[in-house]
């Protein structure tokens, strides 16, 4: 905006980093209902002095030290995971569709996870999360060398259709797999769905590092996906490297994704529409739209998540199955209400 | 350069496309041809080449064998033909949508008409345990209830492509957690069957479909060629197409409807195959390299993908046979990945 005074700047800045802020409060908040609320009442009093003074013959203290503190820690990590991820696909292929389940990586992720159940009988789901992490690594990679390839190297456009490519064929492999392993079809179901549910710390500790790495590149792409927003022309003869740009981004959005889906199973949705809300929110400027996708994320899959707790009772409802039955309707109505800045 | 060189310039490149669609089309027609004719050849039960053919002719010559006539004409020639119609109306679909929404992403398996279609035909055999036509009808309403709803939900004055889209995914995964729920909540046995119906495939094609599927698309071709005419006026954006009136808005809901019957119809047949629809417009345009929309060439490829699937599906691992919907996807994948490291262009879908 040229033509605009410094101090209607200032204050629209001021004003997004007010709204970070808010996000932030809300997240906390969300964290805390994390911890406390549950199948299993437990007084505010009693997490108090489980957080504070941990007495492990206490049911209670072991049920939010082994269970939601875990849970929580992950469905954070996992969320800001996705949220950046999403961003950061959707801005390096300037494409609203791209996300982490439409580029391969939770394809990648699935059939190495129903692979190993099928063909090695594993069943332990600290084993998935290598598994997991291995494939999403090996999808992403294939399809940026298809897509760089060629004489134009990796365009967005290459890079989706490589992406949904990659996709439907290793979907097919997964679905021939299911198709004659019944065994291997009850294993995945249930992890397909995506869940918070039934990981330790131990899993937390093992992506955590990923994650963080994962996080801090993506944050730092901000700049680079604002020259690229402008068409590659214009970010070229800004002294942009394009092909450099698009590949830290590409290996930041496959670390998170990656990770993610490790930790949590392949969680649709919420990397793909987030951003877009986000978008909503701060208009088309990506240093904005990356910190409040990776807030706004954890609020979505943390809050589906308690929801997903008391909403059935006796049983829970996976926290993937919530985030995009409630979610949807509220990106829809959110899509319809606002003039949206396109990509 | 002179006026008169630039006339003649244009004319040669006009010349030069116009010649590389033929080639391509002709190429494709051919391969199909092919395709088909090795469709009614392969098999366990051997047929010799003369003897298929006479089979085809019998109804006209009266020289009929009945074994013969009965591998050809009732179980292969039906395969084929359902391949064929189901793979021109997936391909038509998806190139309608990407064309229409300026995205190559946005084809009906993931815009959320197909699974609209699945989540309907998934509740229908997990809980209302229907089978056989009764999911098949249930696939088709939930295509078209599905797409109204997204139509509905995007209009504001007017509808865009982006807000459909984007509409389009948020229906998408409200409908795949649907079918995650219902999987999680089922008895493994149920399950299978609605995987089975999920993947897709061609072992149920019964005559009925094909007529079905044939009356579709003697009713679909003929108004696909109308609305597609008025297409480019739309090419030229959202703002400018505007300008031109409410006709445009008709058109555009027009060209919607019969995208969305083509997968319907489609998807009532032989189950959500996965990847025709989206694969065959960005392969016909990569072939084309600009020389064409790729309607026709788009529905000669998914034709291709469909039949050429299913021939491996069958016939490439001994003693199983695999459902068409498994082979799709990669077959379909190598194609356009292949494309996509020889192509010097990119698959540009607008």
């Amino acid at each position: 905006m040229p033509d605009t005074p410094a101090g209607v700047v200032r204050t629209r800045g001021a004003a997004l980093a007010l709204g970070l802020l808010c996000l932030a409060v809300a997240l906390l908040l969300v964290a805390f209902f994390s911890i406390t609320v549950g199948a299993r009442p437990i007084t505010l009093e009693t997490v108090w002095t489980a957080l504070t003074a941990f007495d492990p013959d206490s049911t209670d203290h072991r049920i939010i030290w082994d269970l939601r503190l875990p849970r929580t820690a992950i469905g954070l990590a996992v969320g800001a995971a996705l949220g950046l991820s999403g961003a950061v696909l959707q801005g390096a292929t300037r494409n609203p569709l791209a996300d982490p389940s439409i580029l391969g990586i939770h394809s990648g992720a699935a059939v190495f996870v129903v692979l190993g159940v099928a063909v090695f009988g594993i069943t332990q789901l600290s084993a998935y999360v290598w598994l997991a992490f291995i494939g999403a690594g090996v999808a992403m990679l294939v399809v940026y060398a298809v897509a760089s390839l060629g004489r134009e190297g990796a365009t967005p456009i290459k890079l989706a259709l490589a992406g949904a490519a990659m996709t439907a064929a290793m979907q097919s492999v997964t679905n021939a797999i299911l198709l004659t392993s019944p065994r291997t079809l009850d294993e995945i179901r249930f992890w397909q769905v995506g869940s918070l549910v039934g990981r330790d710390m131990e899993i937390f500790i093992q992506v955590a590092p990923f994650l963080a790495v994962g996080i801090v590149l993506a944050l730092a792409t901000g700049r680079m996906l604002d020259g690229l927003s402008m068409g590659e022309d214009v970010a070229r003869s800004l002294g942009q490297n394009v092909g450099r740009s698009r590949a830290i981004a590409g290996l930041a959005a496959v670390i998170l994704a990656g990770g993610a889906t490790a930790a949590a199973g392949p969680i649709a949705f919420v990397g793909l529409t987030v951003p877009h809300v986000a978008r909503a929110m701060t208009g088309p400027n990506y240093r904005w739209i990356l910190p409040y996708s990776m807030l706004l994320a954890p609020i979505l899959l943390l809050g589906a998540d308690v929801i997903g707790r008391v909403i059935a009772p006796p049983g829970e409802v996976q926290v993937g199955i919530v985030t995009a039955f409630l979610g949807a309707p509220f990106f829809i109505a959110l899509v319809r209400r606002r003039k949206l800045a396109s990509l | 350069m002179t006026a008169l060189d630039a006339t003649g310039t244009v004319r040669h490149i006009r010349h030069r496309l116009a010649t590389r669609r033929r080639t391509v089309t002709l190429a494709l027609l051919v391969l199909l041809a092919l395709t088909f004719a090795a469709a009614l050849y392969l098999g366990d039960y051997y047929v010799p080449p003369g003897e298929v053919l006479r089979s085809l002719l019998s109804p006209i010559t009266g020289l009929t064998d009945r074994g013969v006539d009965f591998i050809v004409l009732n179980v292969r020639l039906p395969r084929a033909t359902l391949a064929v119609l189901t793979g021109i109306s997936f391909a038509l679909s998806g190139i309608i949508f990407q064309t229409l929404l300026r995205n190559p992403l946005a084809s009906p398996d993931i815009i959320g008409i197909s699974h609209g279609a699945s989540a309907s035909a998934v509740f229908c055999i997990i809980i209302l345990g229907f089978s056989g036509i009764l999911v098949s009808l249930g696939a088709l309403v939930g295509a078209i209830v599905t797409a109204l709803v997204i139509y509905a939900l995007s209009w504001r004055g007017g509808v865009t492509a982006y807000r459909v889209v984007l509409i389009g995914i948020g229906m998408a995964a409200m409908m795949a957690s649907v079918m995650s729920y219902l999987f999680t909540r089922a008895r493994l046995f149920e399950v299978q069957k609605a995987l089975g119906w999920l993947v897709g495939s061609l072992n149920a094609s019964n005559s009925g479909d094909i007529i079905g599927l044939a009356i579709a698309l003697a009713l679909l071709l003929p108004v696909t060629v109308l609305l597609v005419r008025t297409l480019d006026a739309m090419q030229l954006g959202d703002d400018t197409a505007t300008a031109l009136g409410a006709r445009v808005e008709a058109v555009r809901l027009g060209l919607m409807l019969v995208a969305v019957a083509y997968a319907a119809f489609a998807t009532a047949a032989v189950g959500p195959v996965t990847f025709v629809a989206f694969v065959a417009g960005p392969i016909a345009r990569n072939l084309l390299s600009g020389a064409g929309k790729g309607f026709v060439q788009a529905a000669l490829v998914g034709a291709l993908v469909m039949l050429g699937s299913d021939l491996v599906a069958q016939h490439a691992l001994p003693a199983v046979q695999l459902p068409v919907g498994v082979v799709t996807g990669i077959f379909g994948a190598g194609f356009l990945l292949w494309l996509l490291v020889v192509s010097n262009r990119a698959g540009k879908v607008n």
